[in-house]
């Protein structure tokens, strides 16, 4: 390493790298149902696209999680987005494909995706 | 990219507790479910709560999973990486309440904490240099060499108030403008981390946990006076601190972070280790750099001062470990920030090692300025078993005991000192009821004789004789001239010694004497320990009345020393009788008491 620019890119790099590990109260939270139900629709991919696309957008205020069965087994993959003062938006039947749009239209643009919310399956 | 990562504490008290087993287990379980490519295991060091180890946490949740072993491990892995449900009867139960997992920093132990030295330990993983400059390792080092000169450096560390933290609290910015105003063809720079307070182990802690950061301070206060050779005298008591402490140097060199040409700024610096072999003295900055040229570690007078002649005679700073790791974030943060923090004489924080009889054990970093009863009672959670606090040991074999009526100091190093203890470098033990204030004095007398280096008179043969009169004291053979003598001896063994560990060799003494003094009459007049401490001044006896005859007690006795025949009340032997208590514990009746 020959300059202090060379240290601070390295440094950007790396602090995408080592992910979250303070306290995130104020964070956006992404979660991922992924118990059985979910893992056995196809929850796995799901959650790897969303870290992989956070971690591409280097978007530090996201934190990306898994939690257990929310009781609509049906509707699995299920992810639910929870923003620091607003309603949680509840996405269902989820691809990975999904959840690249949703990254970018809601996580990075505030748009909650309707189409891919519960209410319009109906 | 992971999307969880698991970080282990790696330090010396989880390594002990079984945290290495956990890594292994971890691994091998997180690869059998098919999750290596999702979740990171990372070992780092010491989160502070080593009463709970091995320690284990999962990030993003930030669940804190304590006493962890094996079995524990699958089950984790099992519920919370692979189904993502964190598993809340193996959590440390106080970020458990009601329903609702608490954040680590709501707890007791952590909320009134302010991490500064520590601030890494127990987040990076020591041995990648990468975690520790995606930290903002290095960046004060990279601001320094191409931003600021070095007098600017030394303005910086002056206005930021920060005094050491190996206990004397000389100010450091002082210590390095001496060092830059003396020319000299070579200066050194050197470390101490020869940590002997028994109980402390602060500066183990952050050469275990964050190594970088003292690569990276010593740097900057080479490049301040004019150093290009630094050197870390570290116990050769400390393998793993050692040991990460070379990676971290091997590290540091291959990325051009130590060497020639620093960041194409044309200065140099490199580093050596050191190891003491064991010897208390050697914790002294004069016995330490006579040890660092490869001489017997003894002290000599001061002056000259080490910066005037230290290292081979050149110009030297030498700085403990705990103040070198506040010195890049007073770099990045400014003087402001850290004067902000503390009292008035007394900025930043300080890292004490809490011990004894306290519910927490372990590493806590609090501001300067807070008081001993939020340490004890909030942080530390009390006195386990419902016991009564009598005293707090400040500042190891050189400090004092602080008794209950002082509960409410506010600690920095002045008030210590008016209080006839001292910071020291941060041990901190407490002590309730059952504890004999004669016979801590005794404790560290007998540590000080043994450490004496023997080099001069009033520190070699005064330390024996006092405590050979507070040996006397706890045999019940003391007299009341005896407490005038050792008065009178403690005067001038401090004045008289050579070095620090003679002259503050008697403030245990002093500050029992002090505060505690009609437990030494107790012993002298009553022949009584009131604490129950002293074997000789005991006498375990059987209440015939509370004495079922079960037996228990004779054959638990290792001497044969009490007789009796069952159900009917048994006798001890006082001739026989060791007073070892193994007796009392073993009595389901209460019967036996000590007197």
């Amino acid at each position: 390493m020959k300059s202090l620019a060379e240290l601070q890119a390295l440094r950007d790099q790396m602090k995408a790298k080592v992910g979250i590990r303070e306290d995130d109260s104020d964070n956006i939270r992404v979660v991922v149902g992924m118990a059985t139900c979910g893992i056995a629709a196809g929850a796995r991919p799901v959650l790897a696209a969303f870290t992989e696309e956070v971690a591409k957008r280097n978007l530090q205020n996201v934190t990306v999680a898994q939690t257990g069965c929310i009781g609509i087994c049906q509707y699995e993959p299920v992810v639910e987005v929870f923003e620091p003062g607003k309603e949680k938006v509840t996405y269902v039947k989820m691809t990975p494909e999904k959840a690249v749009r949703i990254v970018s239209d809601h996580l990075v643009n505030g748009k909650p995706v309707a189409e891919f919310t519960k209410s319009a399956l109906k | 990219m992971y999307r969880s990562t698991v970080i282990v504490c790696g330090g010396t008290g989880c390594t002990s507790s079984g945290s290495l087993k956990v890594i292994e287990t971890l691994e091998k379980e997180i690869g059998e479910a098919g999750l290596a490519e999702e979740v990171k295991v990372i070992k780092s060091g010491c989160f502070g709560l080593c009463a709970l180890g091995p320690i284990m946490v999962v990030y993003p949740e930030g669940a804190f999973y304590a006493n962890m072993t094996p079995d524990h491990v699958k089950e984790v892995v099992q519920e919370h990486l692979l189904k993502g449900r964190i598993v809340k009867h193996l959590l440390y139960d106080e970020t458990v309440a009601e329903e609702e997992i608490k954040s680590l920093d709501q707890t007791n132990f952590y909320q009134k904490q302010l991490r500064v030295a520590l601030r890494n330990c127990g987040v990076i993983d020591p041995e990648n240099i990468n975690e520790y400059i995606a930290y903002d390792g290095y960046q004060a080092l990279g601001k320094v060499l191409t931003e600021m000169t070095p007098e600017q450096v030394i303005k910086v560390i002056k206005d930021s108030g920060l005094r050491g933290r190996g206990g004397a609290g000389f100010p450091t910015g002082l210590k390095w403008s001496f060092a830059a105003a003396n020319q000299a063809d070579q200066k050194y720079v050197a470390c101490n981390a020869d940590e002997g307070d028994p109980g402390a182990f602060m500066d183990r802690s952050v050469l275990e946990g964050d190594p970088h950061v003292l690569i990276e301070a010593m740097a900057i206060a080479g490049y301040a006076i004019g150093a290009n050779q630094g050197y870390v005298y570290v116990r050769a008591e400390y393998p793993i601190a050692v040991e990460r402490l070379k990676i971290a140097i091997g590290q540091a060199r291959e990325m051009g972070l130590l060497g020639k040409d620093i960041l194409g700024s044309g200065f140099d610096f490199d580093m050596e280790l050191r190891l003491g072999a064991g010897a208390f003295v050697c914790g002294e900055e004069t016995a330490l750099m006579t040890s660092i040229m490869g001489k017997r570690g003894e002290p000599r007078p001061r002056p000259p001062f080490p910066a005037v002649s230290g290292i081979f005679q050149k110009p030297t700073v030498l700085n403990n470990v705990e103040t070198y790791a506040n010195v890049p974030r007073i770099i990045l943060n400014g003087a402001e920030w850290f004067n902000s923090m503390g009292t008035e004489k007394s900025k930043g924080t300080k890292v004490f090692a809490l011990g004894g009889k306290i519910n927490n054990t372990g590493l806590v970093e609090v501001p300067m300025g807070t008081t001993l009863r939020e340490i004890i009672e909030e942080i530390g959670g009390g006195i386990p078993n419902g016991k009564k606090f009598k005293a707090a040991q400040t500042g190891g074999p050189s400090g004092g005991c602080i008794p209950a009526s002082h509960l409410d100091i506010e600690i920095d190093y002045d008030n210590l000192l008016a209080i006839g203890s001292m910071m020291g470098s941060g041990g901190m033990i407490v002590m309730d009821e059952d504890n004999c204030m004669v016979d801590i004095a005794k404790f560290f007398l007998e540590f000080t004789v043994e450490e004496s280096c023997g080099k001069c008179t009033p520190c070699r043969i005064g330390t024996k004789r006092l405590y050979e009169i507070l040996d006397r004291i706890t045999k019940g053979q003391g007299t009341m001239e005896d407490i005038p003598k050792m008065k009178e001896l403690c005067h001038f063994i401090k004045e008289n010694s050579l070095c620090g560990l003679g002259q503050t060799a008697p403030n245990p003494v002093l500050s029992t004497l002090q505060y505690f003094e009609d437990e030494y009459i107790a012993h002298i007049q009553e022949k009584r320990c009131p604490a129950g401490v002293c074997k000789d001044l005991l006498s375990f006896e059987i209440v015939p009345d509370l004495c079922k005859g079960c037996t228990l007690c004779s054959r638990k006795c290792p001497v044969g020393a009490i007789s009796g025949t069952v159900k009917n009340p048994h006798v001890i032997d006082q001739d026989k009788c060791i007073k070892c208590g193994a007796c009392i514990e073993s009595c389901k009746f209460k019967a036996i008491i000590k007197k």
